[in-house]
Formats: structure tokens, C-alpha cells, sequence
């Protein structure tokens, strides 16, 4: 059953996609190609920092959403709740240097620069669909490595039975962190076999490069069976735990967003329906599309939640 | 110097004109893909912020008069409220033709689960009657049941502000700003009310 909802994913709808891609590709090789002419240098840049990045495990075989689109539409409340107002304020933030802060039930606690970080963890390509909250979607080419095999090297107690990620806290810059919309900083977590999953990456990149500031960089989760306000942006801590973390949305408003927020169409946000999701970059007359259970990944993660009661852990 | 009804003409031709800019800029938008990763969103709010906007502009006419003693807003009220009429429709028909699909089971599942929506279709369902009812014929007709019938304006504001407030995720700040616009140009009229009774 669940194998067969996968094989959906695959096929359904795609070839539209693709359809409508390849319109978008010709403007932009028409585009790239006229640039080109005039400024020869440009094609070298074109090809991003991870353009020779392998494919990873777990990658979907779906078409891409439009680079421009997944770059032009974030929910980055840090900057605003408007989601074009938020792409042009995340270009302030400075992302280099970065590092990371590991403290908690961890054998290495530690303050550990990014670079370390990737030196450590070699990235890889993953494409994944990505499910907002708000029932739209689309599909990206994170590069990333998997969280699991990072958490692993900190070497975490037995103690820890949750992960929490924090982002920056810099309202200098983040102007929406001056405004009390949520609780700042913003905060996530996992449990512990939820973040060992192999599904579960850390992101530094996407489409071939580098992430965008706006998408999250330079460090983000990517839970992708989950509703994308899980998969938190440009985090500086880690903290492994006991308890359950309090995150930014269940604790804003705890009826509405849970600590687990499993893409779940059968659940509705209490005021709207998770039945369907837009998917970004369709033609206006392209209808909804029907949103999967974990969204599409339940016969990797259903486990997870075996003996639980999905409607009341949201 | 005072303008003769040919001069009004023109200037109701130019507002008419001004008032169907927004329309064009989102179809124009709509067309050209200019309206960013989620267009079916844009021309939705699009559409939604104008109902809005020409409502205020509508219920700012008589304030205008009561604050200034102007009368010539007046002239414009029956305009302002079809266009509130109009972008409204929009709207709606954005969100059953494109949002929805046509799609019946759709419809069946997305709208009960969404109070907002349910409280943006009774708002629609406030603006009909008046929309029907504003020729002069149909003013002549009802008499004074007209006036009191086209005071539904103000219950249609206020489910207008719920709907807004129902659907935004946590930053309140538009429909706040809306709240003070409409809840302003009401209170005006409930000063007025109070003094010319007290």
C-alpha cells in the first residue's frame, strides 16, 4: 500500500511539470545563452560551488521546481512574514564565518566552525519535496549530509532522547526578530530516532550551489516527511535533551502546530484542510494536487510512529 | 468655480478607469507570469486586498461629508460600492475556478474544515443584495427599506475584518491596519449617531 502511494509520486503529474519546465528552461537557456554571448565568463560561474556533487540515497526522481521560485517564496519570519519581503531582507545576514554550538547530554560539546563541520560531513545531492504548512509544495535539489551521521560524531549520551536547533538571534539584522510574532530565537527539535533517520539531512546548498540567504543558509534541517516549519534555517546551536523541546510554532500556538507536525492529509490544520497542496510553479489552471501521507515518505518513516495516534500527535 | 454634469461624467469616467487599474495589473500580471512562484495566490489576496480597499474607500465617503461639509464624495458612493462588489467576485471566482478547480469534492472537503472561508462566503453573500439592489430603479422601489437593507455594509466590513483575521498565520499587522481603517469610519458614524440623538 504504502510502496504504491510511492509510485505515485513518481509518475502522477510529472509530465505536466515537465511540460512547463522546459517552457521555463527555454526562457532561461534563451536567456543564459544571450548572456553568454555577450559575457563569456558568466557560463563558468553558472556552475556553482557543489555542481559535481554526487546523488545521494533517497533522492526522488521528480522534477524541479523553478530555481527562481524556490528562491523567491520562503516563510522567513525572522525578516518578515511577507514571503518576497523576506528573500530581500535575508541578503544582510553575514554567513561567514559560522559555527555551530554543541551543548547538552553530548560527550563532545563544543564550539565547531562550520567549515570543520563539512570537512567532516561530505554533501551530497538530495531532491526532495518540500511540504509547507500553509498546503503548498515544491521540489528541491538540497546538497546536504545526512544529520544522523553528524549528530553520531558529537557522540551524544544515552541521555538524549531529543535534539534541539536553534537559529541565530540577530535583530539588528533580522528585523522581524524585533517584533514579537514569535518567541525569538526560533527553536526545533527532533527525537532522537527521528533525526538518526537517513531521510533527515542537514543543508548547505541547493540546485548545485550554495543556499540562498533567504532559503536558510549557511546551515538548515531538511525533514522532509514533515511540514516545512520543522526543517529550521541558519542554525548556531544544537542541544541534545531529556525532554521534549518547546518549539517556536507549538508554543505560539499549541492547537495549531505540534512538536511532530508529520505531513498528515488526513489531519486538518484546524482552519484549513492538509487534503491537497499547491505545487509551486504549475500554470494557474493546473489543479491541487493530493497531499500524501508523510508526504510521499511513509514507507521509510511510518515506523517511526508505529503505536501512535497520529491525530492526536500532530 | 462649479462643474456641470458634463464635467462629472468625465471625472466618473476617470475614477471608473482609475478603479479598474488593480484589475489590469493583476491580469496583466497573470498573463506575462509576472506574479511570482504562487500566481493563483496573488490574484487571490490580490483581488481580496482591493474588496477591501474600495470598502473603505466607500465607507469614507460620509464620514468626508460629516467631517467637511464636502457633498460631492457622495456622488461616487454607488461606484465604490460595485467595485467592492466587483473585486470581491474576483476573489471568490479565483478561488472556486482556480483554487478549487471546479472541483466540487474540493469544495466539499476545504470549506467546512476553513472558518475563514465560511466567514469570507457570508461576507459575499452580505454584498449580493446590495449589489442587486443599487440601480435607482430598485432605490425608487424599496424606498426606505433601501437605506436600511444597504446598511448591511457595515455588517459586511466586520466579517470582512474577521475573515482577514481568521486566515493570517500569527502576524496580525494587515488586518490590524484594516481593523483601524473600518473600525475609524464606523466609530465616526457612531459619534454622530450619539450626538445627533443626545
Amino acid at each position: 500500500m504504502l510502496i504504491k502511494t510511492k509510485a505515485i509520486i513518481l509518475s502522477s503529474q510529472i509530465t505536466d511539470r515537465a511540460v512547463f519546465e522546459s517552457r521555463r528552461e527555454f526562457i532561461k537557456a534563451a536567456t543564459a545563452l544571450s548572456a553568454g554571448l555577450m559575457l563569456p565568463s558568466l557560463g563558468q560561474a553558472e556552475a556553482g560551488k557543489y555542481a559535481d556533487v554526487p546523488v545521494g540515497p533517497y533522492s526522488a526522481k521528480l522534477q524541479a521546481t523553478d530555481r527562481e521560485d524556490v528562491g523567491s517564496y520562503t516563510n522567513y519570519y525572522e525578516f518578515s512574514s511577507n514571503k518576497k519581503d523576506s528573500t530581500v531582507l535575508a541578503r544582510g545576514l553575514k554567513t561567514k564565518p559560522w559555527s555551530v554550538e554543541v551543548v547538552g547530554d553530548v560527550e563532545k560539546p563544543g564550539v565547531y566552525n562550520l567549515e570543520d563541520i563539512l570537512k567532516d560531513n561530505p554533501v551530497q545531492e538530495r531532491i526532495y519535496r518540500f511540504r509547507c504548512v500553509e498546503a503548498w509544495s515544491m521540489v528541491v535539489p538540497w546538497i546536504g549530509f545526512p544529520l544522523g551521521d553528524m549528530l553520531q560524531r558529537f557522540k551524544p549520551t544515552s541521555k538524549a532522547k531529543f535534539v534541539e536547533f536553534t537559529t541565530i538571534y540577530n535583530p539588528e539584522i533580522m528585523v522581524g526578530q524585533r517584533s514579537g510574532v514569535l518567541d525569538w530565537p526560533y527553536v526545533e527539535g527532533l527525537r532522537m530516532d527521528e533525526a538518526m533517520h537517513p531521510l533527515a539531512i542537514m543543508a548547505t546548498g541547493m540546485y548545485g550551489d550554495e543556499l540562498p540567504n533567504q532559503n536558510g543558509a549557511p546551515l538548515r534541517l531538511i525533514v522532509p516527511w514533515k511540514y516545512g516549519f520543522k526543517s529550521i534555517k541558519a542554525i548556531v546551536k544544537i542541544r541534545f535533551t531529556e525532554n521534549m523541546p518547546e518549539t517556536a510554532w507549538h508554543k505560539s500556538a499549541p492547537n495549531e502546530y505540534g512538536f511532530y507536525a508529520n505531513v498528515n492529509p488526513e489531519v486538518s490544520h484546524p482552519r484549513w484542510s492538509q487534503s491537497r497542496e499547491r505545487v509551486l510553479g504549475s500554470s494557474i489552471f493546473t489543479p491541487k494536487r493530493d497531499t500524501e501521507k508523510f508526504n510521499g515518505y511513509g514507507a521509510e518513516v511510518a515506523g517511526l510512529y508505529s503505536g501512535m495516534d497520529l491525530t492526536r500527535f500532530i | 468655480m462649479t462643474l456641470g454634469k458634463k464635467h462629472w461624467a468625465v471625472i466618473k469616467i476617470v475614477v471608473f478607469i482609475l478603479s479598474l487599474m488593480p484589475f489590469g495589473w493583476l491580469i496583466y500580471g497573470a498573463i506575462n507570469d509576472q506574479l511570482g512562484a504562487n500566481p493563483i495566490e496573488a490574484l487571490h489576496f490580490g483581488f481580496g486586498d482591493w474588496a477591501l480597499r474600495f470598502l473603505c474607500i466607500g465607507l469614507a465617503l460620509t464620514p468626508v461629508k460629516t467631517l467637511t461639509g464636502l457633498s460631492w464624495p457622495m456622488r461616487f458612493r454607488r461606484m465604490m460600492g460595485l467595485f467592492v462588489f466587483f473585486y470581491a467576485s474576483l476573489h471568490l471566482l479565483v478561488f472556486i475556478v482556480l483554487d478549487l478547480s471546479l472541483s466540487w469534492e474540493a469544495f466539499k472537503d476545504e470549506v467546512p474544515k476553513s472558518p475563514y472561508i465560511l466567514m469570507g462566503l457570508l461576507t459575499f453573500l452580505l454584498l449580493l443584495p446590495m449589489a442587486v439592489t443599487s440601480t435607482k430603479k430598485m432605490q425608487k422601489r424599496l424606498g426606505r427599506s433601501w437605506l436600511t437593507l444597504h446598511r448591511l455594509v457595515y455588517v459586511a466590513g466586520l466579517t470582512a475584518l474577521v475573515h482577514f483575521f481568521w486566515l493570517v498565520k500569527k502576524d496580525y499587522t494587515e488586518p490590524l491596519v484594516y481593523a483601524a481603517v473600518i473600525g475609524g469610519l464606523l466609530g465616526i458614524r457612531i459619534v454622530v449617531y450619539c450626538k445627533e440623538e443626545g
